[in-house]
């Protein structure tokens, strides 16, 4: 894909964008007095703000980009990342467990553990929290200045540190509120730059059943297109649930519907839904304890219908591909000019045209696979009517047999994008990773100055002296993130081992929070253990195990390929399975044989069964969490049901 | 916390409704987009979407001051 050339009016849209953002920083800072105005907004925000930054800070750059991925590799299937996984999650959170973040009066996820544990609980997940959101924040922030870098051929350390700087002017100045009040102007970029591509790709296709129709053909044969190595049956990208009963081998996903349901919707999603600072902190900004508990619900509805934003993309980048006249692919990894030259001379030089030769020769140029028919094709057609040099190109560039699903997204944008369009789009883009940058920044920001420097190293001291930290901590951890950035542009395999560490941290940490507020009985030794028992199960999880077709290395395996699975994605489900496993059934025995440090008054308003429940008189029937909750869940319940 | 953010959300959408609006009425060959078979002003439909995207935010901003919130 060549460079994209921007005009002056997608320039103004972007610089509009920016001095906006920037604006709101500048604007609320004189109201940041305190350390606590600065890190946990002082609660005093409203719900729907408060709601819309919840599901802002979580919609990054590599969500965007990553969901239109899996849309054209596994299908519909991905939307159980939504609907089995992330909503029934946030309903969880906010009816039952925003009670306790909230009314414990805890400034951040880890306190909460301080409160109901002890330090050394806290730290372990503070540390291990601090450690994974800087390196999220660098892996994105890579992803992005890459993207900007082949995309429009941007300098690539010039993206990176604009990109930071405009972030690191507005969280400095106006701290968790700009943040906060950012991500929901992002929210509305992002919604309104994406959905015009959508409905364009769409209109281009020709509707949603000649969609449909079009990936039932490719199910049943995607090695045509070089998509996958074995057939399906039709639905295989059109539904949710019937591949994955039929077993891991009948669904592009490679997983069944154990691993789904328990692995993703529940493990995976309850560890980052419910115990994420990341987007926690956000509900934990709001104003009072209805509002709070009210944020993942709000939160919760446009997530639920974002499968139509992000996951469609992908779907229909499929369907463009497999319709000839469209003229479209997903983007082939990239290739070096030079290469697609040497290419088009192998065709244009040979004479007289010889397939047989000249599609191993292409294909030696490039470095790629190359498609056989459509190769031959090109010869032919080269050798009718002389075709320009351009044309030969193009052919070459149709035919190659491999994909870079991360450019699908922006394939799309720049094929139905003119100037203007083009402008709003970019900026949705730089907004979504902006937003999840701010909300790495806010959270670690806050974790480190409350929970590890004024914890453990310098107690004691004036708030103006947190306040300070808390500025220089969001400088540094900025810093911090573009060196993990240049870690990732180093090592190919540095977003593996980041999922690994996540995988590793994540998993087990859902159990240590549910023993925690609902069994009064769970002793601070038993929440220790039984988290770092968690942590360490998973990574001996991950050494003996592999994913079929991976060697042994940062995937797994390297301590002996003991267990495998079908794809990478039923390794990771498994591995969250069985670190949440390990971790609750630890904790549980080591909680019975150890002795409680702390009576049922101590525990008041941090475990369930010693907490007055929630009186809801004054609140009207539809702002009450459970209620709208359990119509989130019947509509996800339908939604499943509609993509069956 | 002293900033309804729906102010500086309706103010820039409302510009970039009117930047796209004027762009595809002034260049209207150069915001066509060619998706299933019609040609679209995309720039045109859309600056007018986000127009009144950012005019009703500043309406709810408008109305939100006339009534403070509670403390």
């Amino acid at each position: 894909m060549q460079p994209i050339h921007l005009a002056w009016v997608d320039y103004t849209v972007l610089l509009a964008y920016v001095a906006f953002v920037v604006g709101i920083g500048w604007t609320l800072a004189r109201y940041m007095k305190t350390s606590s105005d600065f890190l946990t907004s002082a609660r005093s925000i409203p719900t729907w703000v408060t709601g819309l930054a919840f599901i802002s800070a979580n919609l990054g750059a590599l969500e965007l980009v990553g969901m239109a991925a899996s849309g054209a590799k596994y299908g519909i299937a991905t939307a159980h990342f939504y609907w089995v996984g992330a909503i029934p999650a946030m309903v969880f959170l906010a009816v039952f467990m925003m009670p306790f973040y909230y009314g414990s009066k805890a400034r951040s996820v880890p306190e909460y553990l301080q409160m109901r544990f002890n330090k050394p609980v806290m730290g372990l997940n503070a540390i291990g929290f601090a450690i994974m959101t800087v390196f999220a924040s660098g892996i994105s922030m890579n992803a992005l200045a890459k993207l900007l870098n082949q995309l429009l051929g941007w300098n690539y350390h010039f993206a990176l540190f604009v990109c930071s700087g405009v972030v690191l002017v507005y969280v400095l100045k106006g701290g968790l509120t700009s943040a906060i009040y950012t991500e929901v102007l992002q929210f509305f970029m992002i919604v309104l730059g994406f959905a015009p591509v959508v409905y364009l790709g769409l209109k281009d296709v020709g509707g949603w059943s000649a969609m449909t129709d079009k990936l039932h053909a490719v199910a049943q044969n995607p090695m045509a297109l070089d998509l996958n190595t074995k057939a399906f049956a039709p639905d295989a990208w059109t539904s949710a649930w019937k591949p994955l009963l039929g077993g891991s081998s009948a669904n592009p996903m490679g997983v069944d519907v154990f691993a789904i349901v328990f692995g993703l919707g529940f493990v995976l999603s309850f560890g980052y839904w419910c115990t994420n600072f990341l987007v926690v902190q956000r509900a934990m900004a709001a104003k009072n304890m209805t509002a709070a508990r009210n944020t993942p619900i709000v939160a919760a509805i446009p997530k639920m219908l974002f499968p139509a934003l992000v996951i469609l993309p992908g779907m229909l980048a499929v369907a463009l591909t497999a319709l000839p006249d469209k003229n479209y692919r997903i983007p082939p990894p990239i290739i070096a000019p030079e290469n697609y030259n040497k290419a088009v001379d192998v065709i244009k030089n040979t004479n007289p045209p010889n397939p047989a030769t000249e599609i191993k020769d292409v294909s030696d140029a490039l470095g790629q696979k190359v498609n056989a028919d459509k190769i031959t094709a090109l010869i032919t057609a080269n050798a009718a009517s002389k075709m320009t040099d351009d044309q030969i190109k193009n052919g070459v560039y149709m035919s190659v047999a491999a994909y870079d699903y991360d450019s699908v997204i922006f394939s799309l944008v720049k094929k139905y994008c003119p100037a203007g369009l083009l402008g709003l789009a970019l900026t949705a883009l730089l907004a979504s990773f902006m937003s999840g940058m701010a909300g790495n920044v806010t959270a670690f920001n806050t974790v480190w100055t409350y929970n590890l420097y004024q914890a453990f190293f310098v107690p004691d001291k004036s708030d103006e002296h947190y306040f300070w930290m808390g500025k220089l901590i969001t400088v540094v951890g900025i810093g911090l993130s573009i060196l993990c950035a240049y870690f990732a542009r180093q090592y190919n395999n540095a977003m593996d081992i980041i999922q690994l560490v996540f995988g590793f941290v994540n998993a087990p940490v859902f159990a240590t929070f549910l023993l925690g507020m609902f069994w009064k009985r769970t002793t601070s030794i038993g929440a220790f253990f039984g988290l770092l028992g968690g942590i360490v199960s998973s990574t001996l999880f991950h050494a003996v195990t592999f994913a079929h077709g991976n060697l042994p290395g940062v995937k797994g395996g390297y301590l002996g390929m003991k267990i495998g699975f079908p794809s990478e994605m039923a390794q990771n489900f498994w591995l969250a399975a069985f670190a949440f496993t390990v971790c609750f059934v630890l904790t549980l025995v080591l909680s019975l044989a150890t002795s409680r440090t702390k009576s049922d008054e101590q525990l008041k308003g941090l475990v369930y069964s010693l907490t007055p429940k929630i009186v809801e008189h004054n609140v009207p029937v539809w702002q009450r969490p459970a209620v709208v909750g359990t119509v989130l869940l019947i509509g996800c319940i339908i939604l499943n049901l509609i993509f069956w | 916390m002293g900033l309804d953010i729906r102010w500086p959300i309706g103010l820039m959408f409302t510009l970039i409704g009117v930047l796209l609006t004027g762009y595809g009425t002034v260049n209207r060959a150069g915001s066509l987009t060619h998706a299933g078979g019609s040609d679209l002003n995309i720039n045109l439909w859309w600056g007018i979407v986000l127009l009144v995207f950012g005019v009703l935010m500043l309406f709810g901003a408008a109305r939100g001051k006339k009534t403070p919130p509670a403390a």
